[in-house]
């Protein structure tokens, strides 16, 4: 034997083995593994399923909110540091243009002038690099910074061909002569004489990268800034290198000014992606957060819910599965208990019908016995009396009628004894108006005493059936014996048999006695319930009949008028050994 | 001393009146109820042997109607059945079990009854 079938072994109720049902019988109130089955799928169906619902809605709502929330703050903090870069840059513009306006070519032009605009830039708004001069031709005539930029030609650059055209510029980043990434902001200066020169500055990305870094820190994702082309302009830790293209499966195509909306990275997880054009520059602010890490909080208050939830679910089977086979085992043994106690009560009424039909034979045996008794006397005076010729002419005569009566002894035990055998259940074909006959044939006697009138009525069209002879007997002996203590001396009792349909014999059995009140009518088939308790009655006469009817597939049902008489109405089948097999078959495959 | 003899077995009565007779008894007998309160009319008996089992009319209702037609007479029942039901109605009708009698029944001991009622 197995673990898993040791375990069932030991855990396996005592109902289980009692399978699907037992077509006919009628003895077993319930299928209890269906019953079992049932219950335990409506409690855990009624206390899951809310449960279930619940739990998802909850997840729904929660994760809805959450993902709402977490659009939201995406949005504010790109809107907010959008503002911040965005001001950055006009503030740097915007001084510029104030030294190109407060001062002439010349003022800037010498050395000194163009270095100290240089120490008040820095000093007063900051972020400065250098500052430098180019004259229409795009040769670079003056610069004041950390590097040797002076003389070198620019006219080739494309900053400065647009600067020329559009008359400011805002760079990329970029790394340029100096090799390290930067961007420039340069402004062209008419002059009177048709003339112009330009005043270019260079910005570092400090300034970017530090206001983008403290976006880090807050735990939220990555802030950083593209170009228009995707290009990387400041550090990102997961996006791509500075100066190369952002590393997306796919690049927003930046025809909105701002838009927060979800997407993946290139290994697949889950973004919440924004942008921001920022204006006047050619600049894009990103903010891109993975949702793992924002919805980690809410993950975790998901985790020990569904953890809930799961113990709860657990807890709730255990429960259902515990109560729900106590239970069911209660009821199977309650049920066998009675099954058991309506069998020993067959077999007490079994005893009792045999008894009261010993009782009944006694006495009609008695009164043969008293004939040869007297007989046997008469033939003895003779003997010891009479003469020789009495006797010659008397003696065969006496002996002629002591066997007659003998004889009529050996009819009464015989029939006795045939009754007898056939209380032994036993499947058999059956003649319905023998079996009538034979129970009647014990009644033959009182019924001549009580002046009762028997009546039998078969219709030749039943025909010979297979069921249980002795069951068909005890229900007939219980209910002429019921038929008889109903009537009083001079009653009738009068016992048809028809078909009611194809497939079913339909026995009535009727007395004219006292009548069952309607009240009594509905429980005289349970056990236990009698009428005449304080004469013996047992209360079992007709729950035991019931049994039997139900046992052969039949049915009992009974209607009565008090004062009118009673009518058993008992329906048979003719097949009833068909479903006599079922059910040998099924109690075979259970064991 | 004249007896008579009530009966529906007719050949339990005939050869009960007949052993009688061989012992100098007169025995009368009757095959239903109705025969023997026919009788009584026209005779008087010392005592009357009566089954309690018969058709139409119980032994215990003949008893009834002979008190009436023709008071004094002595009655012993006789019976095949022993219940209890007919053992009480039956000993309380005729004052005491000592005559109520089972069948079969011993000849010596019921003309010993017979006597014993009969008071010789």
């Amino acid at each position: 034997m197995s673990i898993t079938e040791a375990i069932m072994a030991k855990f396996k109720p005592e109902f289980w083995a009692t399978g699907g049902g037992e077509p006919g019988s009628g003895r077993r109130v319930l299928n209890f593994r269906r019953t079992w089955e049932q219950a335990i799928l409506l409690m855990l169906g009624v206390s899951l399923v809310p449960l279930l619902a619940l739990a998802h809605l909850d997840f729904q709502v929660t994760r809805n909110h959450a993902e709402n929330e977490m659009a939201l703050r995406t949005g504010r903090l790109l809107n907010d540091n959008m503002r911040a870069v965005s001001f950055f840059l006009q503030e740097r513009r915007a001084a510029l243009q104030f030294v190109i306006q407060t001062h002439t070519l010349a003022e800037l032009a010498d050395e000194r002038g163009l270095a100290l605009n240089l120490e008040g830039l820095r000093s007063s708004v900051g972020g400065f690099v250098d500052l430098g001069l180019f004259d229409g031709s795009g040769r670079h005539f003056r610069y004041s910074g950390p590097y040797s930029l002076q003389d070198l030609d620019y006219a080739a650059e494309s900053w400065f061909q647009e600067v020329v055209t559009a008359g400011v510029h805002i760079s990329d980043f970029y790394r340029g002569f100096r090799d390290d990434p930067h961007l420039v902001i340069a402004l062209r200066r008419d002059m009177d004489d048709g003339s112009f020169y330009i005043l270019r500055a260079t910005l570092s990305t400090e300034w970017f990268n530090a206001q983008l870094a403290q976006f880090k820190r807050s735990g939220y994702g990555e802030a950083f800034l593209v170009n228009r082309q995707g290009i990387v302009q400041t550090p990102t830790m997961n996006y791509g290198e500075v100066l190369q293209r952002v590393r997306l499966p796919e690049l927003p195509s930046f025809t909105e000014e701002f838009r927060v909306f979800p997407g993946v990275d290139e290994d697949g997880r889950e973004l919440i992606i924004g942008y921001a054009v920022i204006p006047d520059a050619p600049f894009i602010l990103m903010v891109i957060q993975r949702k793992s890490e924002v919805l980690r909080s809410w993950v975790q208050t998901r985790l020990v819910i569904t953890a809930f939830v799961a113990v709860s679910i657990i807890l709730i089977i255990l429960v259902i599965l515990g109560v729900t086979t106590r239970l069911v085992n209660k009821l199977y043994q309650a049920d066998h208990e009675r099954i058991k106690a309506m069998q020993e009560a067959e077999q007490v009424g079994k005893l009792a019908s045999v008894g009261r039909l010993a009782a009944g034979v006694a006495h009609e045996i008695n009164n043969p016995l008293a004939i040869i008794n007297e007989k046997a006397g008469l033939m003895r005076d003779l003997l010891v009396h009479g003469n020789q010729e009495t006797r010659l002419v008397r003696m065969p005569v006496l002996l002629d009628a002591i066997r007659e009566a003998v004889e009529r002894c050996a009819v009464i035990t015989r029939r006795l004894l045939g009754f007898a055998r056939h209380l032994e259940s036993r499947w058999q074909e059956v003649r319905i108006q023998d079996v009538i006959e034979e129970v009647l044939a014990f009644h033959g006697k009182e019924a001549e005493y009580r002046n009762i009138n028997l009546c039998v009525d078969v219709a030749p069209e039943v025909p010979v059936f297979v069921s249980d002879r002795g069951k068909l007997q005890q229900i007939f002996l219980n209910l002429v014996s019921n038929a008889f203590a109903a009537i009083g001396d001079g009653g009738h009792i009068y016992i048809t048999g028809t078909m009611k349909n194809e497939a079913q014999v339909l026995v009535t059995v009727t007395d004219d006695g006292t009548g069952i009140p309607a009240v009594d009518l509905k429980r005289i088939f349970e056990p236990f319930f009698s009428t005449r308790t304080q004469r013996g009655g047992t209360g079992l006469g007709l729950s035991i009949t019931y049994g039997l009817v139900r046992e052969l597939g039949g049915n009992i049902q009974v209607e009565s008028a008090v004062g009118v008489g009673t009518r058993f109405f008992v329906t048979l089948p003719l097949n009833a050994a068909k479903l006599q097999d079922g059910r040998e078959e099924n109690a075979n495959s259970v064991g | 001393m004249r007896i008579l003899l009530v009966d529906d077995e007719y050949e339990l009565v005939t050869t009960l009146a007949e052993r009688m007779e061989l012992r100098g008894l007169e025995a009368d007998w009757a095959t239903s109820g109705d025969d023997a309160l026919a009788r009584i009319t026209t005779t008087s008996y010392d005592v009357v042997v009566i089954d309690i089992k018969m058709p139409k009319i119980s032994g215990i209702e003949v008893k009834r109607r002979m008190e009436k037609i023709r008071p004094g007479m002595k009655y012993i029942f006789m019976t095949g059945h022993g219940s209890e039901g007919d053992f009480q109605e039956g000993s309380t009708e005729v004052g005491g079990e000592r005559y109520y009698l089972l069948k079969p029944v011993a000849i010596e001991s019921l003309l010993e009854k017979i006597n014993e009622v009969s008071g010789h």
